[in-house]
């Protein structure tokens, strides 16, 4: 527990917040704390979590990431087309072809960057708008219907009726997303390549003088985001069982938030799983508490925007440093 | 006190006749270095004198040019590669360490454990084990898992030393280790050179300012213009005589002192205290006075001269500017009042690189060129910089250039030029020849000195010895936050002032 605290101490922090603001919620509404709450709170957030377990490899590695969630909208029209191309396809295809293409498309962010030594916010913004135009170019803004059955059909993973005969369960992109999570932390725990990674976040130069190599961490950051938007976007048009050009745009800032709130630092070097999982659930939490308790909807995005701010402002304060006697000396 | 590690009985290291061309130029001229196994050696020289391409070389970055010897432990070798310098057990330390702040000092030492383009599952215990032997060698306790960033600059440049251990160095270069440590972190680091010594693994420290780093070392290698000038042995030598070597100048050993104390006191300190910094200050600073402040790093000279402009609040003590009593609660204040204070800094404080030569020098006066519109007047600013650049004889090509274009002695002149606008009548320069080559370092002293004469009251706080003696009419002595003697250079020799710092 020690341990955890010290090598965690801004996941520590946000998991108590997090437990605060749900047993506040527990008290104060009768609908918050129900299986079938807490479940769909989990299937609607699933993609968010496989997304910013995606995009915290790129903060890890000191990068920063605009274009994934167009990125996933690009996956979802090519993949309507490549399926009705190959006659239907299924779950393992999909996922490989989701995977790769958006993989693809995050390696573009990752050569350029190292190719020309461009700033990744200055190289995904523009890939952002190239992919975004290119998107509604060749759709002309046009919705698809057409998935295959497979694609758009609810799996349900496991189900249980409450006494009052209401229905909880979980769907697939919950296993998607704890598989998504599991990989990534694995990679960047439990691989050399993950510590590179963290080593080249922390300090380029270091790194490239220890003998890393510059471009292969880019293009595994970058790639790595972008099969997890791919996959993400797979998951995100199961869910809604369409495909809408201009749906995904937006909420890479809504992800980047959550991740940062999470504990992964903007200049590189820090950041976990776990805080992105956390990062995500404090504001899906707080979005489901505000609306359980009756408050416009038009004030959720304040209020999201305030606990960011909060969040992030109270991170930087060592509350030891303030709560220490005062020493002799500076500082 | 420190004991001189052991001379060598087998060469580490021996190249002969290694020259280097770029474009024409000589960066080195059939030059011999060589180290002993276990030994500790200096490699001297001002900037640019080879100290970097020779490292280079023997570190296989750079190929020297035909007609060089190279032994790396006892084996001869046509041509050397990073790779292979490495397998042989030559590290660099650089001064920025490269080390990785956000993760574990484990990580940081056994980072080898974790390299190469294949992923491979990290073995953490393997890892922190490896780590562990390390220090054990070093005879050095570190927590394995503190995050290096909340580690003090010497703890960090232990690990940076472990790192280099754990890839079997025989031989590591340490480049400028004491330049930002105190005094007992500098012991600390010597401690762990003197065990690494012992264990027959050899340290060339790379630097310009020994006068610690000699008392450990056997033999001092000096280059000049990328020609050797001699090995020697350290017994004896002197902060002095290697700055003669390392010049080829003889420096006029007359001091410039004169007796300044019929001058009327501007600056009168008395008492002046702050908890865990320094105790009972008193001095005078009279108008065309040099005052030199000397001492170890860590003597809290440093600190003295942040309370004398007004950066922090002294707990106890008066200060008189001409007469006046004055409490300063700002450096805003400090400036108003006349004081004016160079940082020692001077890269990061006291300059704002990319910006132009002109800008940082009315960056203290912008008031004084602003026009009746309240915007910047071009002309007004053209002006003032033309004066101070003629004043100072700052080596520029145009004022719009940047800063960072400038060599360390002309930058420190555009640090002086800016404080000078503000036309104070007490100036405290903090270290300003840190990183100016000992050459530049003169012209800089030139200036000081002609600032005495108009007038200007001036504290040269400096941990040269031979800097302050040659350069102040008085000199105070700090240890441990007081005033522990106060000297006269025309009575007191380089050697008895030496002494009595560095006891």
């Amino acid at each position: 527990m020690r341990n955890f605290l010290r090598a965690y101490p801004t996941e520590a922090k946000l998991l108590a917040v997090l437990i605060l603001i749900c047993a506040v919620l527990a008290l104060t509404s009768d609908s918050f704390a129900t299986l079938g709450n807490l479940t769909s709170l989990l299937n609607n957030n699933a993609v968010n979590v496989i997304w910013a377990v995606g995009l915290l490899v790129v903060l890890i590695a000191g990068g920063i990431d605009i274009s994934f969630a167009v990125a996933a909208s690009v996956v979802q029209y090519l993949c309507v087309y490549a399926f009705a191309a190959i006659g239907g396809g299924n779950w393992g295809i999909g996922l490989l072809f989701a995977a790769s293409i958006g993989a693809g498309l995050g390696l573009i962010n990752a050569f350029l960057i190292h190719q020309f030594r461009i700033i990744s916010i200055v190289v995904t913004i523009s890939t952002f708008n190239a992919f975004f135009g290119l998107l509604m170019f060749f759709s002309s803004g046009r919705f698809l219907y057409n998935l295959p059955s497979w694609w758009s059909q609810r799996v349900i993973l496991w189900e249980h009726q409450s006494p009052d005969g209401t229905w909880s369960e979980i769907t697939l992109p919950v296993a998607v997303m704890a598989v998504a999570m599991a990989s990534t932390w694995a990679l960047i725990r439990h691989t050399t390549t993950g510590r590179q990674l963290y080593a080249f976040g922390d300090n380029a130069e270091g790194a490239r003088r220890a003998g890393i190599s510059i471009g292969l961490m880019q293009a595994i950051a970058f790639g790595w985001c972008g099969a997890m938007a791919g996959i993400g976007g797979l998951m995100q048009a199961h869910i809604t069982k369409e495909v809408v050009p201009n749906a995904l745009v937006g909420r890479e800032l809504d992800v980047l938030a959550a991740v940062v709130l999470g504990g992964a630092r903007l200049g590189g070097g820090r950041g976990s799983v776990l805080g992105c999982f956390l990062g995500v659930a404090l504001v899906a939490v707080t979005q489901n508490g505000l609306n359980l308790l009756g408050v416009s909807p038009y004030a959720f995005k304040m209020v999201v925007g305030v606990i960011i701010l909060l969040a992030i402002s109270t991170s930087n304060i060592d509350l030891a440093q303030i709560l220490a006697p005062k020493r002799k000396g500076r500082e | 006190m420190i004991g001189t590690a052991a001379m060598p009985e087998a060469e580490a290291i021996t190249f002969r006749n290694v020259s280097k061309v770029f474009g024409g130029v000589h960066a080195l001229d059939a030059v011999d270095f060589s180290v002993g196994a276990g030994e500790v050696h200096c490699l001297a020289g001002e900037n640019g004198c080879g100290k970097s391409t020779l490292i280079k070389i023997i570190t296989g970055v750079y190929q020297p040019e035909a007609g060089a010897q190279m032994q790396l432990f006892g084996q001869a070798l046509p041509q050397i590669t990073p790779t292979l310098a490495r397998k042989a057990g030559i590290a660099v330390i650089w001064q920025d360490l490269a080390l990785f702040a956000e993760m574990t000092v484990a990580e940081n030492i056994a980072f080898e454990t974790m390299l190469g383009n294949r992923p491979r599952r990290v073995n953490y215990a393997a890892m922190r084990a490896k780590a562990q032997a390390a220090l054990d060698r070093l005879d050095v306790t570190l927590d394995l898992d503190a995050r290096l960033g909340t580690l003090p600059i010497a703890q960090r440049q232990v690990v940076a030393i472990a790192r280099a251990l754990v890839s079997d160095a025989r031989l590591i270069f340490m480049d400028e280790p004491t330049a930002s440590l105190t005094q007992s972190e500098t012991d600390a680091l010597l401690a762990v050179v003197r065990t690494l010594s012992m264990r027959g693994v050899a340290v060339v420290f790379v630097s310009h300012r020994l006068a610690e780093v000699l008392e450990i070392s056997a033999r001092v290698t000096v280059l000049r213009d990328g020609k050797l000038v001699g090995v020697y042995p350290t017994a004896g030598m002197t902060q002095s005589r290697l700055t003669e070597l390392m010049t080829g100048k003889t420096f006029d050993q007359v001091v410039a002192a004169r007796d300044t104390l019929a001058n009327p006191v501007v600056l009168q300190v008395e008492n002046l205290s702050r908890r865990g910094e320094f105790a009972d200050v008193s001095f005078s600073l009279r108008a065309g006075e040099v005052l030199g402040l000397t001492g170890l790093i860590g003597a809290g000279r440093t600190e003295l001269g942040h309370a004398l402009f007004g950066m922090t609040r002294p707990d106890a003590g008066v200060l008189h500017l001409n007469g006046r009593p004055v409490s300063l609660r700002s450096n805003r204040e400090a400036v108003a009042q006349g004081i004016a204070y160079v940082s020692e800094d001077r890269l990061a404080l006291g300059l704002i690189q990319p910006q132009s030569i002109a800008d940082n020098t009315v960056l203290s006066v912008l008031r004084k060129v602003t026009g009746r519109t309240g915007l910047l007047a071009a002309d007004r600013q053209r002006d003032l910089v033309a004066h101070w650049i003629a004043e100072l004889a700052v080596k520029i090509g145009q004022p719009e250039d940047a800063v960072s274009t400038l060599s360390g002695g002309n930058q420190q002149r555009v640090v002086l030029a800016k404080w000078l606008a503000t036309e104070p009548k007490v100036l405290i320069l903090d270290s300003p020849t840190v990183g100016v080559d000992v050459g530049a370092r003169a012209g800089i002293f030139r200036i000081v000195r002609a600032l005495a004469d108009k007038g200007l009251a001036i504290l040269l706080i400096s941990d040269e010895v031979t800097e302050a003696h040659m350069n102040a009419d008085r000199i105070l002595h700090m240890a441990g936050g007081r005033i522990v003697g106060e000297y006269d250079p025309r009575q007191t020799s380089i050697a008895a002032l030496e002494a009595a710092v560095y006891a």
